[in-house]
C-alpha cells in the first residue's frame, strides 16, 4: 500500500521534527549571523539554554502527569534570595548569635527550599484537590512575594563571602569549568541522564506516564497516584532551586525579580519537545532539544541584531507551529494505525 | 417477501442505511449493516450488549460518522456530520445516557439552542415555560416546566428527554433503551406517546433489551449480532424464540466445560461490606461472602444492583466503604488499592477503556503496570525480566499481538480484555474479581475468556465474576450469588438454583416494598 508507506515516512519525519527544527536554526544562524559558529559562542549559548532546560525537565514530568507548574520562575527567584541571604547574613538566632553556613550547606538548604515549595504544590493538588493551574499560580505569587520581602525588594550584592566564615567559593557554580565546560552544563548532563533513566527504566517513571495517560486505570492498577504527583512537583521545585543557585552564582548577586516568566519558557521547551499538554506523552531528550531550539533561536536573533520585540513574535509563532504539527502527527498516527490494522485484517 | 422487495414497502421507508461500517481504533463496531426505517411504524432494534445498536443509532443521529457506507433519507443520499444537522433533517434521539443540563430548568432544557427570543428583550422565559408545559401535559407526568432538572427523579428526567425529542417535531425519533430508568406507570406514558407519534406518521426507532416490550409495541424488528444485521422481519411474524435465536446465533455461546477439580480452603472472605450512595441509602448493603480456592462465584443482578460497587469496595476503590476483608483468613486492614493488590486481590474492571487500560502506553507497559515492584527489583526495571513476563503472559492467554511495544489501543476489543486479564494475573493474585468479563468482545474471544477462567480456577485461584447474562452465570459458576438493590439476596450452589429462581431473586427489592423483602 503506497499511501501507507508514505504515511509512515511522513510520520517518522514528524516525530523527528524537533531535531529537524534544531538543525534548521543552527544552519540558518551559521550563515546569517557572524561569529555564530564559534566554540566560545556555543559554550555561552549552552549556559543560557541549560537554565531553561533544568526548568523544562521538571516541567516535563509535571505535564506528563497531566498537571502544570507555574511556580518555577518564582522558586528560582526565592531560592536565589535564600542562597544570597544565607551567604551574606546567615541566620540571626534570637539568643544573640548569628549562624553562618558554608557554601555546601547553603546549597543543600536552598535545594531543600525548592523541594519544599514543590511539596506544598503537591499537597495542595493531591490532598486539597486544588487544580494544578490554580495551586501553582498561588505559590507563584506567594514565593515571589516572599523573595521580595526578604530584601525589601533590593538586591543581595557581592556574594563573594568571607574566608573566616567559610562562605567563599560560591562563584564556582556559575563560573567554574571542568574539562573546559561550564559546571552548569555538567550538572545538566548528569541530571538529564538521571531524569531520562528515571522516565524509562524505573517503576516511578512508568507510573508518571500511566497517571497522565489514564489516571483512573492507573489507580485501579495499584499505582499510588498521590505519591507520583508529589514527586513530580517536588522534582520540579528541585530543578528550579538549581537554576536559582546557578543564576545567583553567575551574577554573584541575588535579585528578587530573577526568574520572572521563566515558567513560560519552560512550558514552551517541553511542548516543542513533544510533551503533550493533556498528559501521558513526552520525553526528557525531546524537552532538552526543545530548550535548545528556543535558546539558539533567541541568541541567534540577538546576534543578528533583530529587535527583541520581533524575537517575541517569532518565538510565539514557532511554538504555535510546533503544536500544530504535533496535532497533525497525532491524526496521521491514528490513520496509519487504522491502515496497518486493515492490512493485517 | 415484501420486506426485501423495493417496490411494496419502498414508499414507507423514510431512512435507509446501506452497508454501513463503523471502525473504532481497536474494534469494528458495525459491519456492513443495512437497515430500513419506516414511516408511521415502530422499528425495533435488538441485540446483545456490544452488538452495535447504539453505534448504528449514533450514526443516524449525527454523533458518529460511518467509516464506510451510505445513508439515504427519503431516497436521497445525505451526510449527517453533527447532531444539529440531524435535527435539521428531522431526526432526533433520546439517548440512553441522559444529555440534560442539570443546572437549567426543564423548559430551558427543552428549548436549548432553539430558545424563543424577542429582540431586544432576549429569551422569552414565559413563552418557553408555556410551550414546554404543553408538551409536558401531553406526557401527563406531573413535571413542572420551571423546575430544575437536577431536582427531578431519574425517570422524570428521562421523560423530559422524551418531551424534548417530541417538541422538535421530527420525522424520525430514536429511543435508546428508554424504559431502563422508568417505572411501570411511566412506561405506560411512554407507550401512549409513541402510539400518538405513530398515528401522526413519525418513524420511531426503538432499542431495548426487554423482549416482551418489543413484541408489544414493535411493527418491524431488526436483530444485530456482533455488528452485523442477522435478521429483519415484521413483528407479527416472529416470536421470542426467533428473536433469541437471531441474537445469539447458531454458534451458541461456547462455555468451557467445567472440568472437575477439587475446591479447597477458604481463600477470601468479606464481612458486612457497605457503601453509602451519594444520593442517600446504600449502594452496597452489608454484604458478606466467602470464596474458596479453585471456586468460581458468579454474581448475578440487574443494572444498579450494586454488583460492580461490591467488587470496587473489595479492591479498595472507595474510601468510604466499610466492612472487613480477609485473605487466607488474615484481615487486610489497609484500604487503598495498592495494598489490596499486594495482599493478593486483583480486579478486572467492567469498563476497560476507562478503568483498565492506559491507552497510550504500550501493550507491554500495560501488562506490567501492576507488577512493576516485583519486576523492578531494588531500583530499576529489568528489561529482560519484563520481556520474559510479557512474553509468558501473551503466550499464556494467547493474545494476538504483532509487537508488545505497540500501543494497546491498536488491539481488538477481545485482545484488549486479555491484556487487562494478563495485567491482573501478573500480580499473582489469590482472588480474581472480574466485572462483566465478556462485555463488548466477540464470540470467539468470549469463549477464550471463559476457558481461561476455568483453567485459572483449576489452578487454585478463587474467582468472583459479575454478569448480567443468565446463561453465563449458570454455565460458569460453581456457586451463584444474586444481588438486588445493594443487598445479597441468595448464595447457593449452582445445582440448587434454577433460572427462574435467579431472575425472581434479582427482581426483589426493586419494588416499593424493597426494605421489607427477602
Amino acid at each position: 500500500m503506497a499511501s501507507l508507506d508514505r504515511g509512515t515516512m511522513i510520520l517518522n519525519l514528524m516525530k523527528l521534527r524537533t531535531f529537524i527544527a534544531l538543525f534548521a536554526v543552527l544552519m540558518f544562524f551559521s550563515v546569517a549571523a557572524p561569529n555564530f559558529l564559534s566554540t566560545a559562542n556555543f559554550i555561552l549559548m549552552s549556559k543560557h539554554v541549560a537554565l531553561n532546560a533544568f526548568l523544562a525537565m521538571g516541567m516535563t514530568f509535571v505535564i506528563v502527569t497531566g498537571g502544570i507548574d507555574l511556580s518555577v520562575g518564582s522558586i528560582v527567584g526565592l531560592c536565589g534570595m535564600i542562597a544570597g541571604g544565607l551567604l551574606l547574613y546567615g541566620i540571626d538566632l534570637p539568643i544573640g548569635y548569628t549562624v553562618y553556613f558554608n557554601v555546601f550547606e547553603v546549597i543543600l538548604i536552598t535545594l531543600g527550599v525548592g523541594i519544599f515549595i514543590g511539596a506544598i504544590n503537591g499537597l495542595l493538588i493531591t490532598r486539597l484537590n486544588v487544580a494544578p493551574f490554580i495551586a501553582t499560580l498561588g505559590t507563584l505569587y506567594v514565593a515571589r512575594g516572599v523573595a521580595l520581602l526578604a530584601s525589601d525588594g533590593g538586591t543581595f550584592p557581592n556574594l563573594v563571602g568571607k574566608a573566616e566564615l567559610g562562605t567563599t567559593g560560591f562563584g564556582w557554580l556559575g563560573a567554574g569549568r571542568i574539562l573546559g565546560l561550564p559546571v552548569s552544563i555538567w550538572i545538566l548532563v548528569v541530571l538529564a541522564f538521571a531524569a531520562a533513566y528515571l522516565a524509562r527504566y524505573t517503576p516511578l517513571g512508568r507510573h508518571i506516564f500511566a497517571v497522565g495517560g489514564n489516571e483512573r486505570a492507573a489507580r485501579m492498577s495499584g499505582v499510588r497516584i498521590n505519591s507520583v504527583k508529589m514527586f513530580v512537583y517536588m522534582f520540579s521545585g528541585f530543578c528550579a532551586a538549581i537554576v536559582g543557585l546557578i543564576i545567583s552564582s553567575e551574577l554573584m548577586a541575588s535579585h528578587p525579580a530573577t526568574g520572572e516568566s521563566f515558567e513560560l519558557n519552560a512550558i514552551a521547551a517541553a511542548v516543542l519537545g513533544g510533551t503533550s499538554m493533556s498528559g501521558g506523552r513526552g520525553t526528557i531528550g525531546g524537552t532538552i532539544v526543545g530548550a535548545f531550539v528556543i535558546g539558539v533561536l533567541s541568541d541567534g536573533l540577538v546576534m543578528m541584531g533583530v529587535s527583541s520585540f520581533w524575537q517575541m513574535v517569532i518565538k510565539g509563532l514557532v511554538i504555535i507551529f510546533a503544536v500544530v504539527i504535533d496535532q497533525a502527527q497525532r491524526r496521521l498516527q491514528q490513520r496509519v494505525t487504522l491502515m496497518q490494522m486493515a492490512k493485517a485484517g | 417477501m415484501t420486506l426485501n422487495g423495493d417496490s411494496a414497502g419502498g414508499d414507507d421507508v423514510i431512512l435507509r442505511l446501506e452497508d454501513v461500517t463503523k471502525v473504532y481504533s481497536g474494534t469494528v463496531a458495525v459491519k456492513q449493516a443495512s437497515l430500513d426505517i419506516r414511516r408511521g411504524a415502530v422499528n425495533v432494534l435488538v441485540g446483545e450488549n456490544g452488538a452495535g445498536k447504539s453505534t448504528l443509532m449514533k450514526i443516524i443521529a449525527g454523533v458518529e460518522q460511518p467509516t464506510l457506507g451510505r445513508i439515504l433519507l427519503e431516497g436521497k443520499e445525505v451526510s449527517i456530520p453533527t447532531p444539529a444537522a440531524a435535527n435539521a433533517l428531522g431526526i432526533s434521539m433520546v439517548f440512553q445516557e441522559l444529555n440534560l443540563l442539570g443546572n437549567l430548568s426543564v423548559a430551558e432544557n427543552i428549548f436549548i439552542t432553539r430558545e424563543i427570543t424577542h429582540w431586544p428583550r432576549g429569551i422569552d422565559h414565559g413563552a418557553q415555560v408555556k410551550r414546554a408545559t404543553e408538551f409536558l401535559d401531553r406526557l401527563q407526568a406531573g413535571i413542572g416546566a420551571d423546575s430544575l432538572v437536577e431536582d427531578l427523579m431519574i425517570g422524570q428526567q428521562q421523560l423530559v428527554e422524551i418531551a424534548k425529542a417530541v417538541s422538535l417535531d421530527t420525522k424520525i425519533i430514536i429511543f435508546d433503551e428508554p424504559t431502563s430508568a422508568l417505572s411501570a406507570a411511566e412506561v405506560e406514558i411512554l407507550f401512549r406517546v409513541i402510539a400518538d407519534l405513530k398515528a401522526r406518521g413519525v418513524a420511531i426507532v426503538y432499542i431495548s433489551h426487554r423482549l416482551e416490550e418489543l413484541i408489544r409495541i414493535g411493527d418491524f424488528i431488526t436483530v444485530l449480532r456482533d455488528g452485523r444485521v442477522t435478521g429483519h422481519e415484521m413483528m407479527k411474524n416472529v416470536d421470542t424464540k426467533w428473536i433469541v435465536r437471531q441474537m445469539i446465533g447458531s454458534d451458541a455461546k461456547d462455555f468451557a466445560k467445567s472440568g472437575e477439580h477439587a475446591i479447597g480452603e477458604e481463600v477470601f472472605r468479606c464481612e458486612e461490606i457497605s457503601l453509602p450512595r451519594l444520593t442517600g441509602g446504600l449502594a452496597v448493603d452489608h454484604v458478606s461472602l466467602i470464596v474458596r480456592r479453585g471456586e468460581i462465584l458468579g454474581i448475578y443482578g440487574l443494572m444498579g444492583a450494586g454488583r460492580s460497587e461490591l467488587l470496587e469496595c473489595i479492591i479498595g476503590r472507595h474510601i468510604h466503604a466499610t466492612g472487613r476483608v480477609f485473605i487466607d483468613r488474615k484481615e487486610v486492614k489497609k484500604k487503598d488499592t495498592t495494598a489490596r493488590i499486594e495482599s493478593g486481590i486483583a480486579l478486572i474492571p467492567e469498563d476497560r477503556q476507562r478503568d483498565g487500560l492506559v491507552a497510550i502506553l504500550s501493550i507491554a507497559a500495560n501488562l506490567t503496570l501492576s507488577s512493576l515492584k516485583r519486576i523492578a527489583g531494588a531500583f530499576f526495571i529489568h528489561g529482560k525480566v519484563e520481556n520474559k513476563e510479557v512474553r509468558s503472559a501473551i503466550a499464556g492467554l494467547s493474545i494476538k499481538v504483532a509487537d508488545p511495544a505497540f500501543e494497546v489501543s491498536s488491539l481488538s476489543g477481545g485482545n484488549q480484555q486479555k491484556v487487562v486479564i494478563g495485567k491482573a494475573l501478573m500480580t499473582r493474585p489469590k482472588l480474581l474479581l472480574m466485572d462483566e468479563p465478556s462485555r463488548g468482545i466477540d464470540v470467539g474471544a468470549k469463549a477464550d475468556v471463559f476457558r481461561t477462567m476455568r483453567r485459572l480456577a483449576a489452578e487454585g485461584l478463587g474467582i468472583v465474576f459479575v454478569t448480567s447474562d443468565l446463561d453465563e452465570v449458570m454455565a460458569l459458576s460453581d456457586r451463584i450469588a444474586v444481588m438486588s438493590n445493594g443487598r445479597l439476596i441468595a448464595v447457593r450452589d449452582r445445582s440448587e438454583l434454577s433460572e427462574t429462581d435467579i431472575v425472581s431473586a434479582a427482581a426483589q427489592g426493586h419494588g416499593p416494598h424493597a426494605a421489607m423483602g427477602a
